[in-house]
């Protein structure tokens, strides 16, 4: 510990505390050291760790249908999106024709993935800001779409729907129904959710500005998601490299140039709109088919190295498998966008207030289990 | 350019590499010692212009150690795949790209505390998730003892 310290400070009027492991506004055990000169961050020290479960470990003695369970306990509130991005990867070893159904059912849920981890985000961003009444706003409509992933896939955060070549079961009856009602519901409430936060004048006093991010700094530390599109930097998957029904759709990118906290939070916020956009353009338009490919019971994947990535809620997250011809994978890394975006959070915080640092760390949405994995 | 063109582009750029066309990549492969040299090239080249280090990945071959490198051009959109391999298993190193991505920073650390690979000239090279207690997990010669994970 006395090491560190010395290491993070640089000048004797600083000193050291410790944000985390257990702090409201980390949401999970990270530990930030931030050396402070008065109340300016002067460099923080991002500790992580806590929960490293070594799920690339784990992978190398299971089998691929096994590892897709794996997938969604790194970032939890994009579960159903890790879990395609991992069977696309297989279905792409093996070369298998996936049913349009599957793909159109992927894309739907995939994107029903986004706007709640963006509502949660909002909810979230804005109780850790001081606005608690947006926890109890963004919270009560999430929980419609658990609901909706409660009906079809069983679980409500941990999914686990997917499996290679297709889907566990196939989707509910009331799966449209509900989808298309919870729009309709949810495009009247998330006006409210603007004029509760977005134009609030202490809320953009503390975010607008703070935390600045130009494109070629998102380009050079790899930020992905909505963290490099606030900042102009073009990387949606869904648009540059099409996978599932993303071909299908018309939709557009969110970008925004300013790069800061508040357009972070802004990109996030259009974006539920785009997701509802595409949901309304594939939800009635499912064809009927197989909800599966019909798949060998023992998955061996050929020999050779395969990579894809796919657009969580928080970016790019990439998964490479090494495969070796057996049952088990010989090497599995996952390219997480948390993991990624943690090693900014220095350059991005120095020189701002301690308070903006709960702003900035809120603005890149960390799920901790990500970075850990 | 596509995959064709791409590759005879690279050959031409970096001749002490070889260059295969993988299923879905232009496929690289560098001796540890050109390695920093050859990332600079494909970064600064405008024909390649790979910016964007989207994914590294530490390696264990059995045989030797080394580092997968999926580089993107945000610039004309095509992946390349740097591979570098290490023979030397006791000692494992190999050139750092922070200076060329700094984003790497975190992933060669990750490579360091999970596979033992020493980066040159990384700003802060320590283990990021394990004590210095652990011995290098995602090598394939670990013993778990604990756990019974080995095969």
């Amino acid at each position: 510990m006395e090491e560190q310290v010395k290491k993070i400070i640089s000048d004797d009027e600083e000193y050291v505390i410790n944000m985390g492991p257990q702090h409201p506004s980390t949401h999970g055990v990270l530990r930030l050291v931030v050396s402070l000169k008065g109340e300016t961050v002067k460099r923080v020290e991002p500790h992580v760790g806590y929960i490293h479960r070594g799920i690339e470990k784990m992978t190398e003695n299971l089998t691929y249908p096994q590892i897709v369970h794996l997938t969604d306990r790194m970032d939890y509130l994009s579960a159903h999106i890790n879990n395609e991005a991992f069977c696309l990867t297989v279905e792409k070893a093996l070369e298998a024709e996936i049913p349009e159904r599957v793909k159109y059912v992927r894309t739907i849920l995939s994107e029903l993935t986004r706007i709640q981890s963006h509502q949660l985000f909002w909810a979230s961003f804005g109780m850790d800001l001081g606005g608690l009444t947006c926890f109890f706003y963004g919270l009560r409509d999430r929980e419609k779409i658990l609901d909706i992933f409660e009906e079809t896939c069983g679980g409500r955060m941990i999914v686990s729907y997917n499996t290679p070549g297709g889907l566990m079961n196939d989707i509910h009856p009331n799966f449209q129904k509900g989808v298309k009602d919870f729009i309709k519901y949810f495009r009247k409430k998330l006006p409210e959710y603007d004029q509760l936060l977005t134009g609030n004048v202490i809320f953009e006093q503390r975010t607008k500005n703070v935390g600045m991010v130009t494109r070629d700094e998102a380009i050079a530390w790899g930020m992905t998601g909505p963290v490099g599109r606030a900042s102009g930097f073009s990387c949606d998957i869904r648009k540059h490299n099409p996978y599932s029904a993303y071909d299908k759709v018309n939709f557009k990118e969110i970008l925004y140039t300013e790069g800061d906290t508040y357009h972070r939070y802004k990109v996030r916020m259009d974006e539920m709109w785009e997701s509802m956009n595409i949901i309304e353009q594939l939800i009635d338009n499912i064809p009927e088919g197989p909800y599966s490919a019909k798949m060998k019971p023992v998955i061996k994947l050929p020999e050779g190295e395969y990579y894809q990535s796919v657009e969580t809620a928080r970016g790019e997250l990439g998964v490479f498998i090494v495969s070796d011809g057996n049952k088990n994978p010989y090497r599995v890394k996952f390219r997480s966008p948390n993991f990624v975006h943690l090693a900014p959070l220095d350059l991005m915080s120095r020189g701002y207030k301690i308070a903006d640092l709960v702003a900035i760390s809120g603005s890149l949405d960390f799920v901790i289990p990500d970075i850990d994995r | 350019m596509d995959k064709v063109q791409l590759a005879g582009f690279v050959t031409g750029l970096a001749p002490y590499a070889t260059v295969i066309q993988g299923k879905e990549f232009v496929e690289v492969t560098v001796a540890p010692e050109k390695l920093h040299s050859m990332a600079m090239e494909l970064k600064n080249n405008k024909d390649t212009a790979c910016d964007f280090l989207s994914c590294l990945t530490g390696m264990d071959w059995k045989t030797e150690l080394g580092v997968i490198y999926h580089l993107r051009s945000t610039i004309h959109g095509h992946t390349i795949v740097v591979k570098v391999r290490i023979a030397d298993r006791e000692n494992p190193a190999v050139d750092s790209l922070c200076d060329v991505w700094p984003g790497a920073e975190f992933h060669e650390r990750e490579a360091y505390d999970l596979l033992g690979i020493r980066f040159n000239g990384h700003p802060d090279l320590r283990r990021l998730f394990l004590d210095s207690s652990w011995g290098y997990p995602l090598r394939k010669d670990y013993k778990d003892d604990i756990n019974i994970v080995s095969k």
